[in-house]
């Protein structure tokens, strides 16, 4: 290849330019003023509703258990001091939020995972989150490291009362495989502000899967950054909002070098008054990610009156070099046409609806390829929909 | 025993000047163990008899009455007038994205016969039906009529018929953009449904090619929203010959 001013000037601005959409951030807590509700990046949020966990929170005391299970070879414990000081930032992250970089700032310990390179993990690592009490405020930080081409599957399971701030950064080494599964299924009083940030490595494969059906208000963004050419990203999402519940899922791939890859695919499915969810997927693809692939997809279905689901894809493209890019955004009640259709076939109308709804969510499911959890998955799809959906059947007996 | 009867039947669709008459009084019976086919020009409102037959809420009956072996069918739900033994089987089969066949199919017998099938049985039930139709066993792991092949679904809509085994089946223009290999093997099906006890069959369509292969004991002509003529099979042949352009314009 020949040196022209282009490229020059392309290499030069691939660090300058910078996506509106995600302003630059900084370390410094001071730098992030307390967000007011009007910024672009908490509009959505209901800030009252956060218990200060956006603004002032104290971060000293921890009520919310955690346990681990760990797989030969696999390192993880808790941190502190330097060590946890050194892991601050290792995904690349450079916080955009008050909440992140206060977790980074104030929080004296990490737990910290470690996969040394070439080790494939068979079984999933498991940590468990167990919150007991939702009134006071806590923080987080866990620090993933997989070396180049390990391969494993980590969840991390969010359950009980909390009123938490976390930020989980992962590190994906060159030729990795790594699976990362966040299952928020909090109680009904739970808040859970959450940063997942990721790098991946140069033809890493990384699939990252956020699973919100709990708690009073649940905001997480995941993003993904590349550290070189090749990787390949996948976030699938699956959410279900009760009555009054606040889900945000926001996404944010930034293709920030050639031939990598991002399919983005969240599904959710509303129900009851007041249920919100948020969902905002952004996609940046910086003038020197040639040749990249990015497609994102958010599906809705809204279950009952007094609903509301918010979709936001946005994509920002810096090179025309690009092999593809596309997004879809869909939010719909059930199908009559589909519901018609079964019921012809004497499945009752609750049926069919348990049917589409399991339909919606069950390619979903499948995609996050963790079979240890799929089970518990359509479990809860189902206990979610009996909440609703299926209390006319609870009530008068299974119809025949 | 399976007698449908249809009686002075009208029914209207709602549009933007208001609700428009499409069927303005069928009339029609069917009895044990026998095929009728109604055949008609496009926009004569076949497909709304079919479709109002079972239940499809965008249509509204405005009068006349349909019973099912003395059975108000009319004053049931969708799946309740398909549990009294109805079967439709359609023109445009509705994709179910994540709902396998197999599923579908189980789910539906298990509503139809109040109990789950037996599922050794079962089993060996659908791989034949969805073999005689000429549909691979990894038929069964897909979604329902999710990218299916014109010809797939209307096979599958056959399978559904010969497993659901109702008392009467609507098949509405089953046979349109099939192949002609394709329309045997559909016209088979429909055939072994047909020779079972005393079932009912009205087969509507456009063309009279697939009453070459299942044969009507009679046949109606359907225009503007009621029967204008009925006779035997040999009606069907002086549609094939002359058209309905006699009936339209004496419509018109």
């Amino acid at each position: 290849m020949t040196v022209t001013t282009d490229s020059v000037r392309s290499a030069l601005e691939q660090d300058t330019i910078e996506s509106h959409l995600n302003p630059v951030g900084s370390f410094d807590v001071a730098d992030h003023p307390v967000p007011t509700g009007r910024e672009e990046i908490w509009r959505f949020s209901p800030l009252k509703r956060l218990k200060g966990l956006h603004a002032d929170a104290p971060f000293d005391r921890s009520t919310t258990s955690c346990t681990w299970n760990t797989p030969e070879g696999v390192r993880i414990e808790g941190v502190s001091g330097d060590e946890a000081r050194s892991l601050r930032g290792i995904s690349g992250l450079v916080p955009n939020t008050r909440f992140a970089a206060r977790v980074l700032a104030e929080v004296p310990a990490s737990l910290v995972v470690d996969v040394p390179a070439d080790l494939e993990v068979a079984e999933p690592i498991v940590i468990s989150l167990d919150g007991k009490d939702a009134s006071t405020t806590e923080a987080g930080h866990v620090a993933m490291r997989f070396g180049a081409h390990s391969k494993a599957v980590v969840v991390i399971n969010h359950e009980g009362s909390s009123a938490m701030a976390a930020v989980v950064e992962i590190v994906v080494g060159d030729g990795a495989d790594v699976t990362v599964v966040s299952i928020q299924d909090w109680a009904d009083d739970a808040v859970h502000l959450a940063h997942h940030q990721a790098r991946v490595g140069r033809d890493a494969t990384y699939k990252h899967a956020a699973v919100s059906f709990g708690g009073d208000v649940v905001r997480m963004d995941a993003n993904v950054t590349y550290d070189g050419p090749g990787g390949s990203a996948e976030l699938l999402g699956l959410y279900f909002a009760d009555a009054g519940q606040h889900i945000e899922h926001r996404l944010f791939a930034d293709h920030n070098a050639p031939h990598t890859k991002s399919n983005v695919v969240y599904k959710g499915a509303l129900q009851g008054e007041g249920a919100h969810t948020v969902w905002i997927g952004n996609v940046l693809i910086r003038k020197v990610a040639e040749g990249i692939e990015t497609y994102e997809e958010n599906r809705n279905l809204v279950l009952t009156d007094g609903c509301r689901a918010d979709s936001v894809p946005n994509l920002e493209i810096e090179t025309g070099e690009i092999e593809g890019a596309g997004h879809a955004s869909a939010t719909a009640r059930f199908d009559d046409e589909q519901l018609f259709y079964l019921q012809s076939r004497g499945v009752s109308e609750k049926e069919a609806q348990r049917l589409v709804v399991h339909g919606f969510f069950n390619d979903l499911i499948r995609q996050v390829g963790v079979p240890s959890i799929e089970d518990r998955l359509l479990t809860t799809v189902e206990a979610e929909l009996a909440k609703n959906v299926l209390q006319d059947l609870a009530a008068f007996g299974r119809e025949s | 025993m399976s007698k449908l009867v249809i009686t002075d039947l009208h029914v209207t669709v709602d549009t933007e000047d208001g609700p428009k008459e499409i069927l303005k009084g069928v009339t029609l019976t069917i009895n044990d163990g026998e095929t009728h086919a109604i055949m008609g020009p496009n926009g004569s409102g076949k497909s709304t008899l079919a479709y109002s037959i079972a239940g499809h809420p965008k249509y509204t009956i405005t009068g006349g009455t349909v019973t099912l072996d003395g059975q108000d069918v009319l004053s049931l739900s969708v799946d309740e007038r398909a549990r009294a033994g109805l079967f439709l089987a359609m023109q445009y089969p509705v994709e179910v994205p994540g709902v396998s066949v197999s599923n579908f199919l189980r789910t539906a017998k298990t509503a139809l016969d109040g109990e789950a099938p037996k599922l050794r049985t079962w089993v060996k039930d659908v791989n034949a039906a969805l073999e005689q139709l000429n549909l691979d066993p990894s038929f069964g792991t897909r979604s329902v009529n999710e990218g299916f092949s014109g010809g797939e679904k209307k096979r599958h809509e056959i399978a559904q018929l010969e497993l659901l085994d109702p008392k009467v089946a609507v098949l509405d223009e089953t046979d349109s953009g099939l192949d002609i290999d394709a329309l045997k093997v559909v016209s088979e099906g429909v055939n072994r449904f047909r020779a079972r006890e005393g079932k009912g069959v009205l087969l509507i369509t456009h063309y009279t090619r697939i009453l070459r292969y299942i044969e009507p004991d009679f046949v109606h002509v359907f225009v503007d929203g009621k029967v204008a003529e009925s006779g035997g099979k040999e009606l069907a042949e002086q549609l094939e010959a002359n058209g309905y352009d006699k009936y339209v314009k004496a419509n018109a």
